[in-house]
């Protein structure tokens, strides 16, 4: 297979224009004769289906909780980057492409990062038109603040709640849109396969939380926007039913899974607590525009941290770091915490921890501004924890948080599946091994609201429409199949229960594949999740009927499509030999612990294709070209 | 510190929404106090199924007090005895050992009950269906800094919009009214600018159909405000009120 991204021509800054004017177009009448699946209703999802819907497509679209409202998108806190450079320090497009490309250590494509940075601006007009609340300045304006991996103001929020706000609006104008019926909204409903008949997306089946039912859609076209796959680590920042299963279930039926190991790990979270803990939380990344990281310079240090005095602390991101400081990317400020703790200078209970300290900024700017900045945080923190962060440092460890991998798609947004489109974090285009703070919310929303739109009507302009009904012999062998599956589970009637599994699974993840890799790990990694899955189909305990709502088998199916994925993800790291971002192979390292890469033989996406149960997936390469941005070692030094 | 608590539970169990439900009691043992409320449930249905039982049904996503998808009445309560906190972020610290705790789902004629601790709140969404909504196509938008808008209107829209929809207000409210809900979405758009045009056709719309859904009337009890985990003001409940008499006597929205 040979893997075209279908990048247009000419140069960067027109590809986005030119490709536009290229893709044929669906005459207004004519959109109202097709049907569109969009699965998954958070930032990219919610906003495709309302602009699909606004254009005159008719959508259906399925969420697995019981509103549209609540996708995970909705726990983003601190930040959308757009560049619009109202704060006159220097920012244009350019430069938000450039940080992009440069915080993914160079594995992104250039095309889509230049037409993200070129949308950012409109993403934020448009929200703005909806009512989102974001916060202003006294004169009116918009605010802005840093993130990580950038040295200019570029991110727009609304308090600690923008993902909140961004997810709200785009499910106001799908609301709008169902109450047109232009959309029918189908919640609590699982979307367990994808259908393909000759060679194209036509349909998708779906089992109905409530019911237990397995029902067949069909469309002219199915887009994916189900998120990322976090929660193969069983702990992660993501929301409890985040999983892989649809994007997984694509990749059974062709869909290449590209960069499946490059996972982010965000350095401020709350540190784990216990083993019968659920999930871990996040502390937005906005808090290191104020926050300063430190650890006792001494190891072993046990003492409480008031009573540690200036000259026996070690502010490492300062130190190491002067030009960025508290502000590195994501993965560099990761990596240093864990190795901070590696080094015996962890904090905490559990020596997993770093200080995240308050003290200055409330000093300099007084508590009322740090309250209103960051009051909902501090609060959340001192829920969970029981400490006040406004008196005591925060304690923060790294934890899983965001997928940059996922189902391979061209410059259309398109998967291997002919039809099949992959939206905001469930596709793998734009962070490249690293994602910046604050792009996630960029991207969801320029997918599903200024490119899917375009791309879609493109496609189906090029093909010539065919009527197709879910009483089609590929629907009823899918379906046949997930019922199949469903059953098998329920009858294995085993000792153990399928979050037991799914623990055991993310320790090893974790342990093996997490924030930083060797080959003997990694191999002992296959090994451990191939015996684990075995013992699972023997083993597993599910209670209950698939003719009801039984949250046990919804977990289980996850679980299992969890234990096949994370030895893909495994295999790819084991394949990647150089280390990019988020993947750290310890053999491939510069001399001051940085990620080494290997530009001249890894400067590609790796696309997996599977190719049958129990066998090897193959490995596709599509190479990165650089015209643009010139490959360095990243430094933020 | 942490320490452990032994605790009874009395949860309601309910197979469907037409079968009749009654409260089971559960021993909960071991139960450390830095659990959140629902990792104590997760506990008690790991113990459910290798005993051979089916587990509690109860909805829950994000467990960090965003997403709005978990809610219980525990003791009475909606979300529990903290103020401005949902389950998922109620830490069993606040529990002591020995204590009995009744778990009960929202009881509101609107929501139907699916099973034990899940019910229907799609009710809820309807409401905004109604008019929860700027109606402006993607595309098209002015200029983000174009209209500027006073910073202190933008955060009590903002306080306003940080409802998380989670029908702690309804199963607060001895009306079983909706209108916190609904008056949390009227604020938000009237006080910006982008959604004046619309303000007096949505007031009428939501407000009606919320009374067509089976929600009650306010009578100022002010259960909702006490109990919304985000701390939501009634002030809403007032400025819902002013749109919809303004909309009704001074518009032409019928």
């Amino acid at each position: 297979m040979k893997l075209d991204a279908k990048i247009p021509g000419g140069p960067i800054a027109q590809k986005w224009d030119r490709h536009r004017f290229e893709l044929k177009l669906v005459n207004p009448a004519n959109k109202r004769k097709y049907e569109i699946i969009v699965v998954g209703t958070g930032l990219a999802g919610g906003s495709a289906s309302a602009s699909l819907a606004e254009l005159g497509y008719n959508v259906k679209t399925f969420c697995i909780q019981d509103s549209p409202r609540r996708a995970h998108s909705i726990a983003a806190q601190g930040g959308i980057n757009a560049s619009k450079n109202y704060q006159n320090d220097g920012d244009s497009d350019w430069r938000l492409f450039y940080d992009t490309v440069k915080g993914g250590d160079f594995r992104a494509r250039e095309a889509n990062v230049y037409r993200l940075a070129q949308l950012s601006g409109n993403i934020i007009d448009q929200c703005v038109a909806q009512g989102v609340p974001f916060a202003r300045e006294y004169g009116g304006q918009l605010a802005n603040r840093s993130f990580g991996g950038a040295q200019v103001s570029r991110t727009f929020y609304a308090r600690g709640q923008t993902g909140q706000q961004l997810l709200l609006g785009a499910y106001s104008a799908l609301s709008r849109q169902i109450a047109a019926g232009k959309v029918k909204m189908f919640p609590r409903r699982e979307m367990l396969d994808v259908v393909v008949v000759d060679g194209k997306a036509r349909g998708i089946i779906a089992r109905n939380l409530v019911t237990g039912e397995i029902e067949k859609y069909a469309a002219d076209a199915v887009v994916l926007s189900t998120g990322g796959y976090g929660n193969v680590f069983f702990l992660s920042t993501n929301a409890m039913a985040s999983n892989v299963t649809a994007a997984y279930r694509a990749y059974k039926r062709g869909a290449l899974f590209a960069n499946p190991c490059f996972t982010q790990i965000h350095p401020t979270c709350i540190p784990v607590h216990g083993t019968y803990q659920s999930k871990l939380t996040l502390m937005s990344e906005s808090l290191r525009n104020d926050g300063r990281v430190w650890v006792p310079k001494k190891t072993g240090d046990r003492r409480p941290p008031s009573q540690i005095p200036e000259s026996e602390r070690d502010y490492y991101l300062e130190n190491k770091y002067p030009s960025f400081g508290n502000l590195v990317p994501r993965d560099v400020a990761s990596r240093n915490a864990k190795e901070q703790c590696d080094m015996k200078k962890g904090v905490g209970e559990t020596g997993l921890a770093v200080y995240l300290d308050f003290a200055d900024a409330i000093k300099r700017d007084g508590k009322d501004v740090i309250a209103k900045k960051y009051g909902n945080l501090f609060q959340m923190y001192e829920k969970i924890t029981a400490q006040n962060p406004y008196e005591t440092p925060m304690m923060i460890y790294p934890a899983v948080h965001y997928t940059m991998g996922g189902l391979w798609v061209d410059y259309n947004l398109m998967s291997t599946i002919d039809g099949l489109f992959v939206l905001g974090e469930a596709n793998f285009s734009d962070h490249g091994a690293n994602r910046l703070g604050a792009s996630a919310l960029m991207q969801g929303l320029a997918d599903g609201y200024f490119i899917i739109p375009y791309t879609i009507g493109g496609y189906l302009a090029a093909n010539s429409k065919k009527e197709i009904s879910s009483d089609h012999p590929a629907f009823r062998e899918s379906s046949a199949g997930v019922e199949s599956g469903a059953s098998k589970l329920l009858s294995i009637k085993g000792k153990r229960t399928v979050d037991d599994f799914h623990r055991q699974l993310g320790n090893i993840l974790w342990e093996y594949c997490g924030m930083s890799r060797n080959d003997e790990g990694l191999k002992k990694a296959v090994k451990l999740i191939q015996e684990l899955r075995g013992e699972f189909w023997e083993n597993v305990l599910v209670p209950g009927s698939e003719k009801d709502l039984n949250q046990s088998l919804e977990k289980a199916g996850r679980v299992a499509d969890f234990l096949e994925f994370g030895e893909l993800m495994v295999m790819d790291a084991l394949s990647r030999r150089e280390s990019c971002g988020g993947h750290f192979n310890e053999a491939f390292q510069t001399e001051e612990n940085e990620a080494k890469r290997d530009d001249d033989n890894f400067c590609h996406v790796s696309a997996w294709e599977y190719t049958g149960e129990g066998k090897e997936p193959a490995l596709h390469k599509e190479q990165l070209v650089f015209e643009n941005v010139k490959l360095t070692q990243r430094s933020y030094k | 510190m942490t320490k452990t608590l032994n605790l009874t539970l009395k949860v309601w169990r309910q197979k469907g929404p037409d079968s009749r439900g009654r409260l089971e009691t559960y021993n909960s043992a071991n139960i450390s106090t830095d659990m959140s409320f629902l990792e104590m449930i997760d506990v008690v249905n790991e113990q459910l199924t290798v005993e051979g039982k089916e587990p509690i049904a109860f909805d829950h996503d994000c467990r960090e007090g965003i997403c709005g998808m978990c809610g219980s009445v525990v003791n009475g309560r909606p979300h529990g005895p903290e103020k401005g906190t949902t389950l998922c972020q109620l830490h069993m610290r606040h529990f002591s050992d020995g204590d009995t705790i009744v778990i009960e789902p929202w009881r509101s004629k609107a929501f139907k009950i699916i099973k034990d601790l899940v019910v229907d709140r799609s009710a809820l969404d309807k409401i905004i269906q109604a008019g929860g909504y700027v109606s402006v196509n993607t595309g098209g938008a002015p200029d983000s800094n174009a209209i500027p808008v006073p910073q202190d209107t933008a955060e009590k829209a903002m306080d306003a919009a940080a409802c998380i929809g989670c029908g702690a207000c309804v199963a607060a409210c001895p009306n079983a009214s909706a209108m916190l809900f609904t008056g949390a979405k009227i604020s938000q758009l009237a006080l910006l600018p982008q959604g004046k045009p619309e303000a007096a056709n949505r007031a009428i719309e939501m407000v009606r159909r919320m009374d067509e859904l089976g929600f009650g009337n306010c009578t100022n009890e002010r259960e909702c405000e006490a109990e919304c985990p985000k701390e939501i003001s009634i002030v809403n409940i007032a400025r819902m009120n002013r749109e919809f008499f303004k909309a009704a006597f001074l518009s032409d929205v019928k």
